[in-house]
C-alpha cells in the first residue's frame, strides 16, 4: 500500500480522504497528499532504491499510488550525463544534462501520469483525460493504450503538428480547442465537475504532480547521493519546479542524502508566456496571469496554477528566475544539439538558454555542479528548428561532391 | 434575461447542487452580491477578507478571465455567462 495519509490543502490545512480531489472546498486551496513519513523512512533505503526497477518505481515508497504494471511503460530512470563541451562553452566545470526527453512518449509527462494512471485505476475509472499542451496529451493517450482505460485529450488548435499526432497514434480521441492553454484548462476544470473521469491534472492533479518528485530523486541517486549546487529547470504552471525540490528534501529527510539540501533552483521562462519569472523580476508573489504568445508553446500557461508555489521554492532554496529572449528559445535548442547531440524541445532551448545567462552573469560559479533539466523532444517539434535544414544539393559525381563541399582528398 | 453563472462542483453544497443559477447584475460585485443573498455564505468562498477575489478562484466573463477586464468592476450584461472555476488545475 502507499505511504499516504490524506490530502490536505496547503493554505487552510484542512483534511480530506484519499479520493480523486483536488481543491479544498473551504478556500479553493490545492490539495496536496500527506504521507506516513515515519513509515517511509522506516522502509527505504540506499540499497532497496538501487536494486529496484530500472523505472522511477524504484522510488515507489514516496509515490501516492502503488505499482500497477497493467498501466506502466517504464517512464523515468532517464540518463543523467555530464556534459564536456556545452560545460566548456558556458565555463562550467561540472555541468549534468537529466536527459528526460528519452523517456516512453518522450517527456518527462510520462513520470505524472505513471503515477495518475495507476491512482486512476485504483479509484475505478474507465477513462482518462488532461488538458495538455502537446506533452501531457502524449503521455496520457500512451498510458491510456496500455491499461486499455479510454482517453480525452483537450489541446490549443495551434499545437506542433507532432505533439498531435504523437498523442493521436495511441489512440486517444483528440480534442482541439479555439484558445490558448488557459482557455482548454478552464473548460476542462467544467467537464471534470461533470465527467467521471480521471482528469489527471485536475481532480486526479494531487497524485500526478506528485510523480514529478522523481525527478529531484532521481538526480540525487544519479550523482551519487548528493544534491547538486544548482538546478535549472523550465517552468510552465510551475508544478515540476516546486516538486523537483520537494524530492530532494525528502530524499534528505530520509537519510538518503545530506542534509540540508542546499541546491539553489532556478526557474526559465520564456519572453512570451513568463509570469512566474517575471513576479520573481518584479519581486511579488502575486502572479499576474497573462496571454501566451511564445515559440515555447509546452511553457505557454498564461495562469500556473503553482506559480506562487515556484515563487517560494525560488526563495527558500536561494534560486532565481530567467526569462530568456523568444529567439534564444530556438538557440538554445541548437546549443545543446549543437554541443552534446541531445535535440530537445523549446522548453529545453529555454533551460539552456537560461543555463547560459545564469553561467554568464556569475550566478553559476564555475566549479559549482550543476544539473539542467531537459524535458522534452525535439523531434515533437521540428518547426522551432527548420531554418537547420539546407542540405547540398548534386549531381551524384565525385567532382560534385567535392565543389560543393570545398574539400579534396589529394 | 438575465445572467446565468456556472457553479463548480465544490460550491454546489451551496446551491443545492445546482450547477448553474440565474442572476440580473449590472457588474461582477452585484452577481456575487445576489448569489450570496440567494446563497447565504458562498460570497465567503469567493471573497477574502479585504473583499477582493480569493488567489485560488477564476472567474471568466463569457469565456475571458476577469483579471483581463476590470476584475470585481467588470459590467455585466444580460445574455452573459459568468463561470467560476478553481483556479488548482493544470500543468502541461
Amino acid at each position: 500500500m502507499a505511504n499516504t495519509i490524506s490530502l490536505r490543502c496547503r493554505e487552510c490545512s484542512r483534511d480530506y480522504p484519499i479520493e480523486p480531489l483536488n481543491v479544498c472546498e473551504f478556500c479553493f486551496g490545492p490539495l496536496e497528499v500527506v504521507y506516513d513519513y515515519g513509515a517511509i523512512n522506516a522502509s527505504t533505503s540506499r540499497e532497496k532504491i538501487a536494486s529496484g526497477p530500472r523505472s522511477m518505481w524504484r522510488y515507489a515508497d514516496f509515490l501516492p499510488a502503488d505499482y500497477n504494471p497493467v498501466t506502466d511503460i517504464n517512464a523515468g530512470f532517464t540518463p543523467l550525463i555530464r556534459s564536456r563541451n556545452l560545460a566548456e562553452e558556458l565555463g562550467l566545470k561540472e555541468l549534468y544534462i537529466k536527459n528526460d526527453s528519452v523517456n516512453p512518449s518522450y517527456s518527462f509527462k510520462d513520470r505524472v501520469v505513471s503515477v495518475a494512471s495507476a491512482k486512476a485505476l485504483e479509484f475505478g475509472f474507465d477513462t482518462i483525460a488532461c488538458a495538455s499542451t502537446g506533452n501531457l496529451a502524449g503521455a496520457v493517450s500512451a498510458h491510456a493504450a496500455r491499461s486499455g482505460m479510454k482517453a480525452y485529450v483537450f489541446i490549443p488548435s495551434d499545437l506542433e503538428a507532432g505533439k498531435v499526432l504523437t498523442a493521436a497514434i495511441y489512440g486517444a480521441t483528440i480534442v482541439s480547442v479555439d484558445g490558448s492553454y488557459d482557455v482548454v484548462n478552464r473548460l476542462c476544470s467544467e467537464l471534470a465537475d461533470k465527467y467521471r473521469w480521471a482528469f489527471v491534472n485536475i481532480n486526479v492533479r494531487p497524485f500526478y504532480a506528485d510523480g514529478s518528485k522523481t525527478l529531484g530523486y532521481e538526480v540525487a541517486e544519479q550523482l551519487g547521493w548528493k544534491a547538486p549546487v544548482h538546478a535549472v529547470a523550465p517552468a510552465a504552471s510551475g508544478a515540476m519546479f516546486t516538486k523537483i525540490w520537494k524530492g530532494l528534501n525528502e530524499f534528505a529527510d530520509a537519510g538518503l542524502i545530506d542534509t540540508p539540501v542546499n541546491t539553489h533552483m532556478h526557474l526559465a521562462q520564456a519572453e512570451g508566456c513568463s509570469p512566474i519569472a517575471s513576479a520573481y523580476l518584479d519581486d511579488r508573489f502575486i502572479i499576474k496571469p497573462v496571454k501566451p504568445d511564445s515559440v515555447a508553446k509546452s511553457l505557454a500557461i498564461g495562469n500556473p496554477a503553482d506559480g506562487y508555489y515556484a515563487l517560494k521554492t525560488i526563495e527558500s532554496s536561494g534560486g532565481s528566475a530567467v526569462v530568456v529572449e523568444e529567439n534564444e528559445v530556438s538557440e538554445g535548442v541548437k546549443l545543446l544539439a549543437r554541443t552534446e547531440g541531445i535535440f530537445t524541445e523549446g522548453a529545453g532551448g529555454v533551460a539552456i538558454s537560461a543555463l547560459k545567462k545564469l553561467a554568464q552573469s556569475g550566478t553559476i560559479k564555475p566549479n559549482d555542479q550543476t544539473v539542467v533539466y531537459i524535458t522534452g523532444n525535439g523531434l515533437k517539434t521540428v518547426e522551432l528548428v527548420q531554418d537547420v535544414v539546407h542540405p547540398l544539393l548534386i549531381e551524384p559525381t565525385v567532382d560534385a561532391f567535392e565543389a560543393a563541399v570545398d574539400t579534396k582528398v589529394s | 434575461m438575465s445572467t446565468t453563472v456556472r457553479i463548480p462542483g465544490p460550491l454546489r453544497r451551496y446551491t443545492d447542487n445546482a450547477d448553474k443559477v440565474q442572476v440580473d447584475a449590472g457588474n461582477l460585485v452585484d452577481v456575487i452580491n445576489q448569489l450570496n443573498s440567494l446563497f447565504p455564505g458562498i460570497q465567503d468562498r469567493l471573497l477574502d477578507d479585504a473583499g477582493e477575489m480569493r488567489y485560488f478562484v477564476n472567474v471568466y466573463l463569457n469565456g475571458e478571465d476577469v483579471r483581463f477586464l476590470q476584475g470585481l468592476e467588470t459590467p455585466i450584461n444580460d445574455g452573459d455567462e459568468v463561470s467560476i472555476v478553481p483556479a488548482v488545475a493544470g500543468g502541461s
